[in-house]
């Protein structure tokens, strides 16, 4: 197992099959739906689009490929990779096994700058659902940071949990104040649909934003790889590794608060794939995250591409929210890891 | 006694430690010699840890100035110090499944970049580390698998593949059996490198060369073990009755040590002492 480690401490080697694994997912993301359309048209439009091919195709095939599911099938593999890199960063830094993107009071802001900006009006129609969800993120995230720096005398890692779990609750409690205050019925089921998740308003605007901001975290996580291993026996045993920690937990908590609060302002607070994909790709592949980094990024993306998906198509005419499909089908795969891994 | 000053590897002036109102460490001026051991002794509490924490720089110190080869300490970049001075943590354990080998390959760290990639002569350190504590039959072995004296000398195998001049040991024959202290002992005074250990067992603390003994955060005696270990000393910092005695077969000295009768031991200090 370790052997293999070293050839592929240059993590540029998994680039041979995982480039046309994505493609594959992509595209089967995208042929997959209420109207199936075939591969070869899903073909068709993209050379129409990318090269202008000139196929002759129905423009409304073409509409539902090129808008409708190819932006969205791009942002879950966005997303699902953002969260997955996120969710690893933390779990190894902070040594716990618990450790999640949302840990850090991120989806808990979100919701309360997206209620504030979609109840109270904030930004007097300026501020969309997804800018009131960042800045709502990013606030909730530096209280817990002020929090935890402030949180001196304890020691190592309990300080951040705690000051995300205060964060948090504080957060929740004010979007559930908001929503009793002045929410309609209508109004709060609405909110409850986006806060588990909803791929549904993704254009190509959200493909912008969320691939350039996934592939600068998973970067980011790929230069500071043997820092995170450096980690494996706690933070003093990292600093006598070398490792400077305090900035390295500065630049890497970071990055992945910004990567999950973007991404949780696109498509609200998918859970389940920042915590478990990074145990799933550990117990499969091993610890080091030369390895790891990449592929449970790449295991995110398939994961939420997939979840889509059947998001998608499971009940006809109506659309799940998808964090109910990561939470369902995410659950039962994950124990069977689990038990397959135990046995090794 | 007789300190000579030339080139100490490691040296300290003055270093002092607090947590919150509390001295855990006061004024604590020490010079190691290259190629020396240095052991640390005192009672619990009595400051080893954190003088350890402070002299390899995982801890900052509230006063005083730690020099590695001349150099302050606080002025080096980590990675410069890790590629000059190793840490054997008293117990760092990892929920993790990472297998001897991995763990040992964790302590080139310091060595690579995006520049200076994995490459033979990594290979080779790794390998030879592993063969000097005699954990080559383990490489394949996953982390929680292993006995407590497997994972302590794991962890000497990870100090040593970063090639140090100095080591830093913190107990590490803590919850050994007797065979696996004494080969660890051993091993580490045979290494060819600096060593400064906090021990525990004072017959072990007498095969350094010399002693620092640390009392209620202040080192109060530094020379060799027979000097420092005086019966005085042993009731006033240990709280200990100790008289040398020779062992006939080889002529070695070793301390008996007893309890002290109970009017006589000494407050806040505990007399449970092996």
């Amino acid at each position: 197992m370790s052997r293999a480690g070293h050839a592929l401490a240059v993590p540029v080697g998994h680039g041979l099959w995982v480039v046309p694994l994505l493609c594959l997912a992509l595209a089967a993301g995208v042929a997959i739906g209420e109207t199936p359309i075939s591969l070869p048209v899903v073909g068709q439009v993209l050379a129409n689009k990318l090269w202008a091919a000139g196929y002759p195709l129905d423009p409304i095939d073409e509409g539902i490929v090129w808008n409708y599911r190819l932006t969205r099938t791009i942002v879950a593999a966005a997303c699902g990779a953002g969260l997955a890199i996120s969710g690893l960063i933390l779990q190894s830094l902070l040594r716990n096994p618990l450790a999640e993107p949302y840990l850090l009071g991120i989806s808990a802001g979100a919701s309360t700058g997206a209620v504030l900006v979609a109840l109270a009006g904030l930004g007097a129609g300026a501020l969309s659902l997804s800018m009131g969800a960042f800045a709502g993120a990013i606030a909730a995230f530096l209280l817990v940071a002020a929090l935890a720096h402030s949180a001196r005398g304890m020691a190592g890692s309990g300080q951040i949990i705690l000051a995300g779990i205060a964060g948090s609750q504080l957060f929740n409690a004010l979007t559930a104040f908001l929503i009793t205050k002045s929410a309609s019925a209508e109004q709060a089921r609405g909110i409850m649909f986006w806060l588990l998740g909803n791929l549904s308003g993704v254009r190509w605007h959200s493909v912008m934003l969320a691939v350039p901001v996934v592939l600068v975290g998973l970067a980011v996580c790929l230069w500071h790889r043997r820092a995170l291993d450096a980690f494996t026996f706690g933070a003093d045993s990292a600093a006598s590794l070398g490792i400077p920690v305090r900035r390295v937990r500065f630049v890497l908590i970071g990055c992945a608060a910004l990567v999950t609060a973007v991404m949780v302002s696109m498509v609200g607070s998918i859970g389940f794939v920042g915590l478990v994909i990074p145990h799933a790709v550990r117990l499969l592949v091993g610890v080091r995250h030369a390895r790891l980094v990449p592929l449970s990024a790449l295991a995110g993306a398939l994961f939420l591409i997939a979840a889509d998906v059947l998001s998608r198509t499971l009940i006809k005419g109506q659309v799940l929210p998808i964090g109910v499909i990561t939470a369902l089908v995410g659950a039962p795969v994950f124990a069977l890891i689990l038990i397959r891994g135990g046995r090794r | 006694m007789d300190m000579s000053m030339a080139d100490p590897v490691l040296a300290c002036e003055g270093l002092s430690y607090a947590v919150g109102q509390t001295w855990l460490l006061r004024e604590v001026s020490l010079a190691v010699r290259a190629g020396e051991n240095l052991g640390i002794v005192g009672p619990n509490g009595s400051g080893k840890s954190t003088l350890l924490k402070l002299l390899s720089g995982v801890h900052t110190p509230a006063a005083g100035e730690v020099r590695l080869l001349g150099q302050p300490l606080a002025k080096m970049r980590r990675r410069q110090v890790a590629q000059l001075l190793a840490v054997v943590e008293q117990q760092a354990e990892t929920g993790d499944a990472i297998s001897v080998r991995d763990a040992v390959e964790l302590g080139r760290t310091p060595w690579l970049s995006a520049l200076a990639p994995w490459g033979e002569e990594d290979e080779r350190i790794v390998r030879q580390a592993l063969r000097d504590v005699a954990v080559e039959h383990l490489q394949a072995r996953i982390w929680h698998s292993l006995s407590g004296g497997e994972r302590q000398r794991v962890h000497i195998a990870r100090a040593l593949a970063q090639r140090p001049t100095v080591l830093v040991l913190d107990e590490p024959t803590n919850h050994l059996d007797i065979r696996h202290q004494l080969s660890l002992l051993k091993l580490v005074h045979t290494l060819p490198v600096t060593t400064v250990a906090a021990l525990h067992d004072l017959n072990q603390a007498l095969g350094c060369d010399r002693l620092a003994v640390m009392e209620q955060g202040r080192m109060v005696a530094l020379g060799a073990p027979c000097e420092v270990l005086t019966p005085e000393r042993l009731r006033t910092t240990f709280g200990v009755h100790g008289h040398w005695l020779t062992d006939p077969a080889d002529g070695a000295r070793i301390l008996r040590l007893r309890q002290l009768p109970s009017h006589e031991s000494i407050e806040g200090n505990s007399p449970h002492v092996q």
